[in-house]
Parts: structure tokens; sequence; C-alpha cells
């Protein structure tokens, strides 16, 4: 949630929900207990973590792997379940690097 | 048909449903809303009927869907989705919308095997053409695991609990693709969140009928089967190597199982993960249980086989 709560005169006409905005809103990456940590080495690039990610965390660039989306990723493991490779591995959250 | 790749690219030129929605860290539902978004080139409109999708997916201030996208109440999905349907044709009969749109219809299987049973059948006799898709996570996961008509026999829930006069569910869950198969629709399919690229296959294939179309998705849910968060795939592919939850299309009413495990593991595998199971794996009275499970699972996967024979026209080896 925004720090501040925003009075009638900002909120958009109606109350009306505009699409597609709970990326900025909600920063479900707060919810993590673990975090996956992608080795680019491992990886193969097969995109099942892309296709099972409840969150759509997995980034991609011209329908390849290139990072985890950290804002967002609830860290429940799907995508280390599923690689084929290995190629993610879960830490506890608190040995994570920030923004890494 | 669509790969993985397609499906990548298309998300990457629009992210049809945002992150930052609020369901549970390992949710399958997500994971079938982007694959069957993913899966249709054309342009969506969404109608989605009440369940943890909506709720968690719609938190005002914000919304998930970049697509257009309607709540309404649990049991009429299925008569909004034919309203906008008509009106979008009736739109393009005066020439006022020229390019091609299709009407998705997203509900739980509370909203589509209790309350939404007889708008949906309304919708399917009446032959709209839109795309009908029931995320079955077997029980009101939203309210706190309630059971459903989908919930399988013999599992807890907080309606049916187990105790000394009944195990769980006494109750077996009923067929619903069997139900709209019996209303004569172009096309039916059964799926599972553990094979997308076959419902991403399906969806496309169903493209091409006019008319209703219709699928039953098997979607993990951790928090009512009780299982551990990452283990929804291992959960729900565990359900089709075990015949419980069998992979098939019926095509303008032939049938079609589009997977056969090769060794179907005894049911007992699947139940054994569940913590909505754990009862039966306690005393004698529950081998017994599980035995009778078995044999239900076995005679669906017998009728099933039997009804690919007869209706398909193609002599296969069950």
């Amino acid at each position: 949630m925004p720090a501040e709560l925003k009075t009638w005169k900002e909120l958009p006409l109606g109350g009306v929900v505009p699409g597609g905005t709970t990326p900025e809103i909600n920063k479900t990456g707060s919810w993590r207990a673990e975090r996956p940590i992608w080795h680019e080495d491992k990886c193969i690039q097969c995109l099942q973590c892309w296709l099972h990610c409840p969150d759509d965390s997995i980034l991609t660039k011209q329908q390849k792997m290139v990072g985890i989306d950290y804002d967002h990723c609830k860290g429940c493991g799907v995508c280390a379940a599923i690689c084929p490779k290995d190629a993610i591995t879960m830490i506890p959250e608190r040995e994570g690097q920030c923004g890494k | 048909m669509p790969n993985i790749k397609t499906l990548a690219q298309r998300e990457e030129k629009q992210v049809r449903f945002t992150p930052g929605h609020t369901l549970c860290a390992g949710c399958a539902e997500p994971m079938v809303v982007r694959t069957v978004l993913n899966a249709i080139p054309d342009p969506v409109v969404v109608a989605n009927a009440t369940g943890c999708l909506e709720v968690a997916s719609s938190r005002y201030p914000g919304s998930a869907w970049n697509v257009p996208w309607i709540h309404v109440a649990f049991e009429n999905a299925a008569a909004v989705i034919a309203g906008l349907e008509a009106a979008y044709k009736a739109l393009k009969r005066a020439g006022k919308i020229t390019r091609t749109i299709r009407f998705v219809a997203f509900a739980g299987d509370g909203g589509t095997y209790d309350i939404g049973l007889q708008a949906l059948s309304g919708t399917l006799e009446r032959g709209h053409d839109i795309l009908y898709v029931c995320i079955n996570n077997e029980a009101y996961m939203n309210t706190g695991v309630q059971r459903s008509s989908a919930t399988p026999r013999c599992a807890a829930a907080t309606t049916s609990p187990v105790g000394e006069e009944i195990p769980g569910k006494p109750q077996d869950r009923k067929d619903l693709t069997e139900i709209v198969v019996s209303h004569h629709i172009p096309y039916v399919a059964q799926a599972s969140v553990s094979n997308l690229i076959d419902l991403a296959n399906k969806v496309e294939r169903s493209l091409q009928f006019t008319g209703p179309k219709f699928f039953n998705v098997l979607a993990t849910c951790p928090l009512g089967w009780r299982t551990p968060r990452a283990s929804a795939i291992d959960q729900a592919k565990l359900a089709v190597e075990t015949r419980y939850w069998p992979l098939y299309e019926v095509v303008e009413g032939k049938y079609r199982i589009t997977y056969k495990p090769k060794k179907p593991l005894p049911v007992e595998e699947w139940l054994k993960t569940q913590g909505r199971f754990r009862h039966l794996f306690r005393d004698e009275k529950g081998k017994e249980r599980i035995a009778e499970f078995q044999a239900a699972v076995d005679r669906h996967w017998e009728e099933l086989v039997k009804k690919e024979q007869c209706l398909s026209g193609v002599q296969e080896q069950g």
C-alpha cells in the first residue's frame, strides 16, 4: 500500500480501478521467506519456471530467461521444484542480498 | 499449436494477468489464467465469478487484469459472459465492431459445479460463442475449505470433518465434465495444471469452433489440500498419473484421451501426499476406503476408455 492514503480528488473518477495496476501497488515480494537463486550457467532456457510461476516473476526477454522479479516473487518454490537442471535453488531470505 | 516460446512471446507483448495479485504463494490458479489468456491470440474479455481468483486479483485500488474484466456474483459468470457475447454479436451485425474478440469466463468449482450450474447450463444450451474455464481446486477454498460437489470422497473439509461418524466427505464427486458433454457443445476438455502446454493446445484448438467451449482444469490448492506450497505441480501430476484426473477432450461428441499414463500409479500415491486424506492412513478402515477410492477411479477410467473406443471411430488400445 502507498505510504499515504489518497484523497478523493486523487482517486480515479468514479472509483474506477485501472487494469494491470497491481504490480505498482502490491509488492508481494515482502511475503517471501525463501528466496529463489538463479544459476545462469546451469539454465537450459526451457522456460518451465516461467510457465509455472504463479506470480509472473520470471523475467524474460526475447523468450529467454533473464532473471527473477524479487519485487513480486512470493518465494513459493514452484520454479525450483519444476526446474529439470536444478538451475534455481531456494535459500533462506535472510541470506539473500538486497536486489539480487 | 502454441509451444512455450509462442506463449512467452505473447506475454512479452502484453501481460494480461499481472503480478502483484494476492493469491497464496504456490497457488495454481494464476498458472491456469496466464496459460489460457496467452493461448488466445485475439483480444479477450473476461468475466470472473466470485472466488479466490476474483478476490485476490482485484483488491481496491488495483487490478491484476490487463484485459477488460468484469466481476460478477458466484452464480452468474456464465450468464454475464453470454450477455457480453450477445452484445458483441449485435454490434458486429451493426458494423460497429469488426475485429474478433474472445469471451472467457473464469470460475472456481464452487461457482461452476454448485452455484453457477444452472446459468452455465443455460449458456451452453443457447450456444453462445464463449470459453468457460472452471478452475477446479475441489472445495470452497476462498471461504475456508468447505466441501463442494467437486470435493473427492474421503477428503476432509470444514463442513465434512473427519470423525467417528464420517470419514471426511462421504459422497463421490460429481462428474461435471460429463454433464457438460451432455449439452452437446462443440468442445469440452479436461486439463490439469501439471500439463499446461496440453491446456494451451486445447484452448487454441477449441477456438476454431463456434459455440460454447468448456474447460475443467484441476488446480492444486496448497492451503486446502494441506500440501507443501512448492508441490502444486507434483500434486497435479500425481492426480494425472494415478488416473484420478484423466486428461481428455470431447470434440463434437468424439472422445480423445490426450494423455495416457504408461505406468499408472495406484491412487494411494496421490492420497498419501495430502493432509486432507491423512486419516486414511491411520487404520484398517482407511485401507478399505482407499480400495473403494481406487475402484471408483478404475471404473471411471474404464468408462472413459470405452467411450473413446465407441465414440471416436478409431480403435485404440486402452
